[in-house]
């Protein structure tokens, strides 16, 4: 049995007389008999050796893709070395939330650097210090914009479905009514939007790059949500915003996003990173930690954390969010990843991206995929197959290669970025046309 | 300390992505033009910066961190080691199910140890934290109360004691808070609890042992008052570390309970997240839980959704990695090491209490269990000097302060966890440390105004930090 009790089996008896105790049971004493545990229905404990060997048995269960296609919300992208060098700090990596400042300015100002750069990518004036994900970023983003006689929240259909189930989850336990605005042409349909939007509008989400890939009309959807007094939410892909307008350029309110491209493991899904970024107007409704700078007692500049009035161990039941813990360590990656990169790295980057997809997609559709949609994208798109997606996937599979990601019984989402090389290209299209036969 | 902004210069930054290989395409759609202004600087100084921070940080691994309510026992390296294997780092979530059966298997076998630690029949490891937990398991409650169009129940009643996250989570939840205040005994008022249960009774949440450390004796009733009254109890396990194994929420009557892997089961913190924050109920509620359930089918294990599902409260299935890392702790203590733990840690706080509580008033004179509270409200008044300044006076010692301020119920509060991973002779050197502190004290209280003094920042202005936010840095314009 592993255990991690440092003292001795005398020494805790020693303890407990010191303490006052004959024994544990005299310890537990006040403890109802009929509430404890009888038999713990749990196996031995192991070594060390036994666990690790255990786990590693487990993981090779999982089978690792050397050629990633797919994305989604989870993307493959190049991590520097420095990344987990830096990140893997016993002093980052076990220390609590900081709120002793005179011991944790390492924290705080990695977080004060986080901030810099969210406000860099987004053009927004403030960030907090992160939240859990980009879905819960969009919801968070969706509670911040609700008055008290605007409670209607937009969605674009064209949103990732699992963020767009994170803002109905959250909506339902707020109360707020959901009004979904459909896709047309792989887009949010400008129209149907201008013509729903009432003074019941809180807010308008849209996705950008959409789930499609697709990049949307960002500018113009700003335009109509303002001109019915609603707020405009941006969700945003932090590699894209390297070339495209940011979301400040487009006029959003609020620009969230999941930033695990930020030097983050695919990790089955988590831990993850959720930013959130605001116009100054918004930044009392911001949820969440925020590092400020100020001075120490000698003049020294130091971080803290700030404007925690509109927080929950203050604030209680009139908190603009519960949020407590959130994902530090994450948002540190994303320092990191930010500052290894630097404008350059994350310029070219995109570039790659937007470069290598759009040469998937063309190498695709002479394999016999033709594109969904007509509309500029980013890194990801859909192709419509006379085959049955299943068996194109199928065939990739067994060659080691992850294509995309099924939609429907003919269509796929694909994505690539700056780690998928022309030859890893040639190769998928090369299989994906012998399965289409052309 | 300089920024990472302000070191480097442009034109530095290190050769990471090779030359694009394929045409440069050019996206015909409005590019950005506003400047984006990130750091330069060589990878050598990069992790300098870095190296540097980390300095300026106290972690598990630097001292004796007896943060109350926050559990910061040591974190086990070979946690670390199992949640860094490439079988759990390079899988896409979205992966095909046979090609992810060994991470589905670690969050069935996550699951099922956890159910039988709690009591409860099923769990979902969406939540990411604590708040994320009680939001979901205050969602289950709600969904629980609509499926019955059970309308009237609006209220969520919260213990006066209670962490600030209960009444945000249940506001969140649309619930009004109806807060009961704490007997005498710092444990809750059975009468004012009968006063305040009634048929718009959604729940109750609840923490035991309760945020002053002691085992409410009466939990068999009053979770009873609650279900009597038609309502879900709630059971935040914040404090679980001081009993898993001994005593399961899930047997004292509780419905749903949130854990916190972070604290409880050692993943470490990381400075401030992420966590992870299971949700567990009992068999009825178990068609409203968010994500996905783990079944086990003919072709091995898949994913389903539960049938009245609440929707998704994350994307995916949670903070994965932390519940590799929780696994990885719970197969090493076993059905032995739990309950050892759970007890180690009461032992190692009513030791302190036992060696401090001649000095340092104690706010209940009971056994406590994995924490207790000394109010310093009578040094606060004979000498002015507040919990703060003790607080801020361990910092010279190398030693995390306790929790201060909270609960909210204690005056002049501090709230001490060791935690079992702690040493007698670590207890020993610490206990001599606050009885050095409290004889500087009574002899010189003035002086306890100005520490910390050997820290790298002195005590800070956060009064300017609130009044004149400076959340960013700001370039040179060019």
């Amino acid at each position: 049995m592993g255990s991690y009790l440092p003292n001795t089996r005398q020494e805790q008896q020693e303890m407990l007389g010191e303490a006052g105790y004959e024994s544990f049971d005299a310890l537990f004493a006040h403890i109802p008999e009929e509430v404890k545990v009888k038999e713990l229905k749990l196996p031995s404990g192991l070594s060390e050796m036994e666990v690790i060997s255990e786990m590693e048995e487990i993981a090779q269960k999982n089978r690792i893709f050397r050629h990633i296609f797919r994305g989604a919300g989870a993307y493959d992208h190049y991590i520097p070395a420095i990344v987990g060098s830096v990140v893997n700090k016993e002093e980052f990596v076990t220390a609590y939330t900081p709120y002793q400042a005179e011991i944790s300015q390492g924290i705080l100002q990695s977080i004060f650097e986080y901030q810099t750069m969210i406000c860099e990518l987004t053009g927004m004036d403030v960030s907090n210090a992160s939240v859990y994900d980009g879905a819960t970023a969009a919801a968070e983003a969706v509670a911040m914009c609700r008055e008290r006689k605007r409670t209607t929240a937009y969605i674009s259909e064209t949103a990732n479905p699992q963020v767009i189930s994170v803002i109905k989850t959250y909506c339902y336990a707020s109360g707020t009514e959901v009004v979904m605005i459909p896709e047309k042409d792989g887009v949010t349909d400008k129209e149907t939007l201008k013509e729903v939007l009432n003074d019941t509008a809180a807010c308008f989400y849209v996705q950008h790059p959409n789930y499609y890939g697709n990049l949307e009309d960002a500018k113009e959807l700003g335009e109509i949500v303002h001109a019915a007094g609603a707020k405009y939410i941006m969700g945003c892909n932090p590699i894209a915003l390297g070339m495209i307008k940011t979301p400040a350029e487009c006029g959003a309110d609020v620009a969230v996003g999941e930033g695990q491209p930020l030097g983050m493991s695919l990790a089955f899904g988590g831990p993850y990173l959720g930013f959130m970024a605001a116009t100054e107007k918004m930044l009392r409704k911001l949820p969440g930690r925020i590092v400020g700078e100020t001075v120490d007692r000698d003049g020294k500049r130091a971080y803290v954390l700030t404007l925690q009035a509109r927080e929950q161990h203050i604030r209680r039941e009139k908190a603009s969010s519960n949020i407590c813990s959130n994902q530090a360590l994450c948002a540190l990656t994303a320092g990191v990843y930010l500052s290894a990169m630097g404008e350059e790295g994350i310029r070219k980057a995109a570039s790659m991206c937007c470069s290598k997809s759009h040469y998937l997609q063309a190498e695709l559709e002479k394999a016999g995929l033709k594109p969904k949609y007509s509309v500029p994208f980013f890194h990801e798109f859909v192709t419509v197959s006379e085959v049955k997606a299943e068996i194109i996937l199928d065939a990739l599979e067994k060659k080691g290669i992850l294509g995309g990601l099924p939609l429907g019984e003919y269509e796929i989402l694909w994505c690539a970025t700056e780690k998928n090389t022309k030859a890893e290209i040639d190769l998928t299209a090369g299989i994906v046309k012998e399965v289409c036969g052309v | 300390m300089k920024l990472i902004f302000e070191r480097g210069k442009e034109g530095q930054g290190s050769a990471l992505l090779p030359e694009c290989d394929v045409p440069e395409f050019h996206l015909d759609v409005p590019k950005r033009e506003k400047e984006l202004h990130l750091p330069h600087v060589s990878e050598n100084e990069l992790s300098r910066h870095y190296t540097e921070l980390a300095k300026q940080v106290h972690g598990v691994n630097d001292g004796f961190y007896p943060l109350g309510s926050c559990t910061m026992k040591y974190n086990p390296k070979v946690n670390e080691e199992a949640a860094s294997l490439a079988g759990f780092k390079k899988i896409h979530p979205l992966q095909p199910v046979h090609t992810v059966q060994g991470c589905l298997e670690v969050l069935k076998r996550a699951e099922e140890l956890l159910c039988e630690i709690t009591g409860m029949d099923s769990m979902t490891m969406q939540p990411a934290a604590g708040a994320h937990g009680e939001f979901t398991g205050l969602l289950l409650i709600k969904a629980y109360h609509d499926s019955r169009k059970d309308t009237k129940r609006t209220k969520i009643i919260v213990p006066d004691s209670a962490h600030g996250t209960n009444p945000a989570s249940a506001a969140m939840c649309g619930f009004e808070v109806v807060s009961v205040p704490s007997g005498e005994d710092g444990c809750v008022d059975l009468e004012k609890l009968r006063e305040a249960a009634g048929e718009d009774t959604a729940g109750l949440m609840l923490t035991n042992p309760n945020t002053v450390g002691l085992f409410d004796k009466n939990i068999l009733e009053i979770t009873s008052v609650i279900h009597e009254a038609g309502g879900l109890v709630y059971y935040d396990g914040a404090n679980l570390n001081a009993v898993m194994g001994v005593v399961r929420p899930g047997d004292m009557g509780f419905d749903v309970v949130h854990l916190n892997l972070h604290k409880t089961f050692s993943t470490p913190h990381g400075g401030g997240g992420p966590g992870s924050g299971p949700v567990g109920c009992k068999a009825f509620l178990k068609e409203f839980l968010p994500g996905y359930q783990e079944i086990r089918t003919e072709k091995g294990l898949s994913f389903v959704k539960p049938e009245h599902s609440t929707g998704d409260v994350k994307a995916f299935y949670g903070n994965f990695l932390v519940v590799v890392k929780a696994l990885a702790y719970i197969l090493t203590l076993g059905k032995e090491g739990i309950p050892e733990a759970a007890k180690n840690a009461v032992l190692n706080a009513n030791y302190m209490m036992e060696k401090l509580k001649d000095i340092y008033p104690m706010a209940y004179q009971e056994t406590c269990m994995h924490e207790f509270v000394m109010s310093l409200e009578k040094m606060k008044h004979d000498i002015d000097v507040s919990a703060m300044d003790i607080a801020k006076s361990l910092l010279d010692y190398g030693i995390h302060p306790p929790t201060m301020y909270f609960p909210l119920i204690v005056h002049e509060a501090l709230m001490i966890e060791p935690t079992e991973t702690e040493s007698r002779q670590t207890l020993d050197e610490v206990i001599g440390v606050f009885r050095e502190i409290y004889e500087k004290a009574q002899a010189n209280p003035q002086e306890m105004h100005e520490a910390p003094v050997g820290t790298y920042v002195r005590r800070l202005d956060e009064v300017r930090a609130a009044r004149k936010p400076v959340l960013r840095y700001r370039f040179e314009q060019k």
